[in-house]
C-alpha cells in the first residue's frame, strides 16, 4: 500500500450524500456520549481517577464479551460489568493508594476474562474487535434507545450531586467539617461512572475510553478555572471528537476510534498551546512589572 | 444582627460544653478529665507541640471525631457533624495545581457546597462572596484559579469560607500559618470582631500566641496528655509550662510579648511511636 491509497483508505468520502442518513442513530448516540463523557471528566481530573477509568473500561469489556459469548445484549454486560467493577472500587478503595492497587490487580484479571470469552466465541469476528477498539457504526434503535435513557440517568445524577460531589473532591477537609457525606457520594459517582465507562465503551471500545473521558476534561481545564466554562469546553470537545470521529470514519473502512482519538488529542494540544503561550505571556508582564 | 456583645456573659448558655471529656488512640492519651466551657463572644487560645492534640479536639467539637470518654456539646446539644453554626478553617492544605476553580468559586463552595444540584441563584451568591472577598481582602485574585496561588493568599480565601455562615462557633486550626505581619493582624482580627460582634465562640489553635495576645480571653494548653487551662497570664508562666513538658521552661514578658525558653525538641508520651499528622502543612 502506497501513501495516496492509505490517504484514501483513511479519508474517503465516496457515497457520502448516501450513508449519512443510514447513521443519523450513530450520530445522535455520538452526541449524547460526547455530552455525557465531557461532564464526568471534570470529575475525574478532580479526583485524580484516570487509572479507574481504565479499569473499569477493562472489566466491562470481559462482561461485554461475556454477553457476546452467551448471545445476550452485549450494551447490558458492558454495563453489568463496569457496575460490578465500580462498586467494588468504590467500596474497597476509598483511598487513592488502595484504589490504584486494586485497579492494578483487577485489570489484567478483567482483560484475560475478557479475551477467554471471545476466543470461545465463534461468531463474527469484527464484534470482537470492536469491543475492544470500538465500533458504532450501525447503532440500532433499540441500541439507541439504551443508550439514551443511560445516559440521562448519568447527566441527571451528575447534575444532583455537581456541588458537593466538587466540595469533597477539591476541599475534603472543610466539606467534612460542613457534613457532606463524602464516603456515599464516592461510591455514588463510581457508579455513575461505570455507567459513562459502559457507554462509552460502545463507541471508541475499552482501550480508549481515556480519549473520551479524560481527554476532553483535561484539554478544558488547560485553558480555563472558571468551573462553568470547564464544562461547557470539556462537553464541546467530547461532542467535536466524537461526531467529527464518526463523520470521518463514515465512508471509509476503518473503524472510528482513530479519528476520535486523534481530534481529541489535537484539541489537547491546541489547549496546552494556548495555556503555555498565556503563562509567557503572563510571566513575561510580570518580569517587566518587576524591572519597571 | 449582634444579639449578645458583652463577651463571656455569665448568664449566658455556653456554646462549647465539654464534661469530663478524654481522648485516646490506643494506649495514646491525647487528654483526660477536660472540664470545657467556652462563652459566646469567648476567644480560646489552644497551644501545645505537634501531636498534641489540638487538631483532634477541633475535630471532637465537629463531631468528626467520638471522645473516648464524657461528653462534648454545642450550644446545648450533642456536637454533629456539618452543624451550620459552626465555621472552619482548616490546618494548611494547598490546592492541586490544576484545580479547575477560581478563588471566588472556592468561597462559594463555602456557602453552598453543601447543596444538591448545580447552583441557580447566582447574582445574590455573586454579591455575598465579592463581600466575603472584600472581608478577607481578597478581591484582587479573585478570578485566579486557586491552584496558584500563595499559601497566604489560599489561607485567606478559608477564612472567607468560614465567615460565610456567620458561624456561632468559629474553628481556627493556624489559621495565621503563611500569612504575612499585616495579613496575621488582618485575619484576626476579623475572626476576633466574630466574636465581639456576633457573639460567636472562638477556637484558634495555634503556635505562636504573640499576634493574637490581645485578643485571647483563656488559654487551653496541650502537652503530653495532660493540659491547663486559664487566662494568658495564668497560663503562661514559667511553672505551669515547665510542669506540662517535665522540663525546665522559662516564660519572659517583653514589650507585651510572651517569649518562651527552653522548649524540649520533643515532648514525651504515653506512647513514644508519635507521627507526624499526615495533614499537616509544611
Ligand atoms: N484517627 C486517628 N487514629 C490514631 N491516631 C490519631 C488519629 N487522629 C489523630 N491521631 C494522633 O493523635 C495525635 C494528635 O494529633 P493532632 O492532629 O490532633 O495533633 P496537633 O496537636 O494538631 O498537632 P500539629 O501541631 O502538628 O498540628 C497525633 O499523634 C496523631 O497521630
Ligand atoms: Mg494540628
Amino acid at each position: 500500500m502506497d501513501l495516496s491509497e492509505i490517504w484514501s483508505t483513511v479519508f474517503s468520502f465516496e457515497d457520502y450524500a448516501e450513508i449519512l442518513p443510514l447513521v443519523s442513530n450513530s450520530l445522535i448516540a455520538g452526541a449524547l456520549l460526547g455530552l455525557v463523557g465531557g461532564m464526568i471528566g471534570i470529575f475525574v481530573m478532580l479526583r485524580d481517577m484516570a487509572f479507574a477509568v481504565h479499569g473499569i473500561a477493562e472489566l466491562s469489556f470481559a462482561g461485554a464479551a461475556f454477553a457476546l459469548l452467551i448471545g445476550t445484549n452485549v450494551v447490558v454486560g458492558s454495563l453489568v460489568g463496569s457496575v460490578l467493577a465500580s462498586l467494588l472500587l468504590g467500596i474497597m478503595g476509598a483511598a487513592a493508594k488502595d484504589r490504584n492497587s486494586i485497579i492494578g490487580v483487577l485489570m489484567p484479571f478483567g482483560l484475560g476474562l475478557g479475551i477467554l470469552f471471545l476466543a470461545l466465541y465463534q461468531g463474527r469476528s469484527a464484534n470482537k474487535f470492536g469491543l475492544l477498539t470500538g465500533q458504532i457504526v450501525a447503532v440500532d434503535t433499540v441500541q439507541l434507545g439504551v443508550l439514551a435513557v443511560c445516559s440521562v440517568i448519568v447527566m441527571v445524577a451528575l447534575v444532583a450531586m455537581w456541588r458537593p460531589l466538587t466540595f469533597i473532591s477539591v476541599d475534603p477537609a472543610v466539606a467534612a467539617a460542613r457534613g457532606i457525606p463524602a464516603a456515599r457520594l464516592s461510591v455514588a459517582f463510581m457508579v455513575v461512572l461505570g455507567l459513562a465507562v459502559a457507554l462509552s465503551i460502545q463507541v471508541v471500545g475499552a482501550l480508549l475510553v481515556l480519549a473520551l473521558l479524560i481527554t476532553p476534561a483535561a484539554a478544558a481545564i488547560r485553558v480555563t478555572s472558571n468551573p462553568v466554562l470547564t464544562v461547557s469546553l470539556s462537553v464541546a470537545f467530547a461532542m467535536t471528537s466524537v461526531v467529527g470521529g464518526i463523520l470521518l470514519a463514515l465512508a471509509g473502512s476503518l473503524p472510528i476510534s482513530p479519528y476520535v482519538t486523534t481530534i481529541s488529542f489535537l484539541i489537547y494540544l491546541v489547549c496546552r498551546l494556548i495555556a503555555w503561550r498565556r503563562d509567557r505571556v503572563r510571566h513575561s508582564e510580570k518580569m517587566a512589572a518587576v524591572a519597571a | 444582627m449582634a444579639t449578645d456583645t458583652s463577651p463571656a456573659a455569665p448568664a449566658a448558655e455556653p456554646v462549647v460544653s465539654m464534661r469530663n471529656a478524654s481522648l485516646r488512640f490506643g494506649d495514646r492519651l491525647l487528654w483526660d478529665g477536660l472540664d470545657l466551657d467556652i462563652a459566646p463572644g469567648e476567644f480560646l487560645a489552644v497551644l501545645g507541640p505537634n501531636g498534641s492534640g489540638k487538631t483532634t479536639m477541633l475535630r471532637t467539637l465537629m463531631g468528626l471525631q467520638e471522645l473516648s470518654g464524657g461528653t462534648v456539646k454545642i450550644a446545648g446539644r450533642p456536637a454533629t457533624r456539618g452543624s451550620r453554626q459552626v465555621g472552619t478553617i482548616p490546618q494548611q492544605r494547598s490546592f492541586d495545581d490544576n484545580t479547575p476553580l477560581r478563588a471566588r468559586d472556592l468561597v462559594a463552595l463555602g456557602i453552598d457546597g453543601h447543596k444538591w444540584g448545580i447552583r441557580l441563584k447566582r447574582k445574590a451568591m455573586r454579591r455575598r462572596v465579592d463581600e466575603l472577598l472584600e472581608l478577607v481582602g481578597a478581591t484582587s485574585y479573585a478570578e485566579r484559579p486557586v491552584g496558584v496561588l500563595s499559601g497566604g493568599e489560599q489561607q485567606r480565601l478559608r477564612a472567607a469560607q468560614a465567615l460565610a455562615d456567620d458561624p456561632r462557633l468559629l474553628l481556627c486550626d493556624e489559621p495565621l500559618l503563611s500569612l504575612d505581619l499585616h495579613h496575621q493582624q488582618a485575619i484576626s482580627g476579623l475572626i476576633h470582631r466574630q466574636a465581639c460582634d456576633h457573639g460567636a465562640a472562638v477556637v484558634f489553635v495555634t503556635h505562636e500566641i504573640n499576634p493574637i495576645l490581645q485578643y485571647v480571653d483563656r488559654v487551653l494548653y496541650l502537652a503530653g496528655g495532660r493540659f491547663h487551662i486559664g487566662t494568658p497570664g495564668e497560663v503562661m508562666r514559667s511553672e505551669v509550662l515547665s510542669e506540662l513538658y517535665g522540663a525546665p521552661i522559662e516564660v519572659f514578658e517583653s514589650n507585651g510579648r510572651i517569649v518562651v525558653v527552653g522548649m524540649p525538641e520533643t515532648v514525651t508520651h504515653a506512647n513514644p511511636q508519635q507521627r507526624a499528622h499526615p495533614l499537616q502543612g509544611a
